[in-house]
């Protein structure tokens, strides 16, 4: 009752309010405007015409990472990983997650805690977990010695990089997914239910389709994620080949600045793509970052 | 009580999820502590690789709780205004804003650094500050300072508030910090936890943008993994842990008292 009258008010108040305060607003932006443009915007259009910029007559940087298969491959390998990384922490952090935004049960809060946690740990950290769970001395490697008489060692390959991006994006998908369930209609369902639906259908009929913007929008955000996490590829070693580690290669071991800024434009670009993509499907939801 | 067996089988998946997030941070944990993590922990626990640690590496934890502390205070001083700004705009402008911001969030850290070491690296006394470290932290982490803190003040009913200031004769900075700012403090807070925890693991742009006497708690860690034994690099993990799991739990207990007020 009272949030309505004091909306009606805001309505009422709001063109005079909005005439009187929108300078001193614009003014309050200024700061975050000056040290994006400085630090942001500039560096980018920089990094965007070095790229553009010839060298030893090999053609602009676009050129030689367009016009090579080890770049043009690695970026490929990239994608992929990226997507299969995306789908597989879809379908787990989205179980896990309706499960944990449906059912209550004791030690619950606390399996949430738990599981959100990892958010926060950065690549590098992620990139030792693995490699205790899968490297030479891991977990897997004892459980092979025992069973099978030899070591089980994946972390240095696409399997243990693999491993380490599913790692930090299930907590993502995990929170988004509890954050959109809370907002879906369970009376679709019961009637669903009632109409003699099985579980699948209902699932498949109902559920999906409740959680789909927020599976598209947070699945971006972890296809943007793999695209771009470095530390984790640094850590289980820099032969990998992923865009990333590509690039920090080139920077280093070349000083090929050229190459390096063209390639790193090709991949923020793609990366925004998929963003971008993903706001064109929907349009508003609520992603965790 | 009678739960289904699609109850069971989707706790056993959540349980067997939770195993995978938490079995590597244990072992890690056992072996920071272990005296030979090949022997296992029948060799005995100690706490000498936390102390091996600390004489090599504890500059690199002063330096990021330097930076942290001040990547917050520049995100606060920046991003509070912005926010109320985006707010109170919400136009075309104000949303297009709102997406610049995020975008080098969304873009590859690695690319970001790269822009800004070779449009700023030439100046070589900005260059070796750790200074160069927080112009790439700040920018990284104002978002999730501004995106909080934008939820709260949407919900409060602001416009009405700083009317009703206006009206008994408050300028504008007297309304931002009596009215503004109190009202959204659980946000702020909220927003500093993030910022101060993504700082401390920041290490995509940091890697770039250090130099040898600028060395971050996650440069340094990348250091030992490289080189130096588990054990060591283990106890290391664990310094880091323990710095940042006390802020995940406040962050967590904030962001619970954000929703409830929400649900209200």
């Amino acid at each position: 009752m009272s949030s309505t009258v004091l909306k009606a008010h805001n309505v009422a108040a709001g063109g005079l309010l909005k005439r009187r305060l929108r300078p001193t607003a614009a003014w309050a932006l200024a700061p975050a405007a000056a040290v994006l443009a400085a630090f942001w915007l500039l560096p980018l259009a920089h990094l965007i015409v070095l790229g553009g910029q010839q060298r030893d007559g090999a053609g602009s940087g676009y050129w030689q990472v367009l016009s090579s298969p080890q770049y043009l491959g690695s970026l490929a390998q990239t994608c992929v990983l990226a997507a299969v990384v995306t789908l597989a922490a879809l379908l787990v952090g989205g179980i896990t997650g309706v499960f944990l935004a449906r059912q209550r049960f004791f030690g619950r809060t606390t399996l949430v805690a738990l599981l959100t946690f990892p958010l926060a740990f950065p690549g590098v950290v992620v990139g030792f977990l693995v490699i205790l769970l899968a490297g030479r001395q891991g977990l897997f490697a004892m459980l092979g010695l025992k069973l099978a008489g030899e070591r089980w060692v994946f972390a240095y390959s696409l399997a243990g990089l693999f491993l380490g991006y599913l790692y930090f994006s299930i907590p993502r998908v995990i929170l988004t997914i509890m954050a959109a369930c809370e907002s879906l209609d369970r009376s679709l369902e019961e009637a669903a239910h009632s109409l003699g639906a099985g579980h699948w259908r209902v699932v498949c009929d109902v559920i999906i389709p409740g959680l789909a913007p927020a599976l598209v929008s947070c699945g971006a955000i972890c296809f943007a994620t793999s695209m771009g996490a470095f530390g984790t590829a640094f850590t289980l070693g820099t032969q990998l080949n992923v865009t990333p580690v590509a690039i920090y290669n080139v920077f280093t071991n070349y000083a090929n600045f050229t190459v390096a800024a063209a390639l790193s434009v090709v991949l923020g670009a793609l990366t925004w793509a998929v963003l971008l993509l993903a706001r064109r499907m929907v349009k508003q939801s609520r992603t965790v970052l | 009580m009678k739960r289904s067996s699609l109850f069971i089988a989707q706790l056993l998946f959540t349980l067997l999820v939770c195993a995978f997030m938490l079995v590597p941070v244990l072992m890690s944990l056992v072996a920071g502590l272990t005296r030979n993590y090949f022997q296992g922990v029948s060799s005995g626990l100690t706490f000498d690789w936390i102390a091996q640690v600390w004489q090599a590496y504890s500059p690199t934890v002063w330096l990021s709780l330097q930076l942290a502390v001040a990547c917050a205070v520049c995100v606060c001083v920046i991003g509070v205004p912005a926010a109320y700004a985006l707010v109170r705009m919400n136009n075309r402008f104000s949303r297009a804003f709102e997406e610049l911001m995020v975008l080098p969030v969304a873009m590859p850290g690695l690319a970001s650094a790269l822009a800004l070491l070779l449009t700023y690296g030439q100046f070589g006394s900005f260059r070796s500050s750790w200074l160069f470290i927080l112009v790439g932290h700040v920018l990284f982490t104002l978002p999730f300072l501004v995106r909080p803190v934008m939820a709260v003040m949407q919900r409060q009913h602001l416009p009405t508030l700083e009317e009703a200031a206006a009206s008994l004769g408050a300028g504008p900075l007297r309304r931002f910090f009596s009215v503004v700012v109190p009202n959204c403090r659980a946000g702020i807070l909220a927003g500093v936890l993030m910022v101060v925890t993504l700082s401390l693991g920041e290490f995509n742009l940091t890697w770039m943008l250090h130099t040898p006497m600028t060395k971050t708690l996650p440069v340094g860690l990348a250091d030992s993994y490289a080189s130096a034994r588990l054990e060591v690099a283990s106890a290391y993990t664990l310094i880091f842990l323990l710095m940042i799991v006390p802020l995940l739990v406040a962050l967590q207990a904030i962001s619970a008292r954000l929703s409830r007020g929400e649900q209200r």
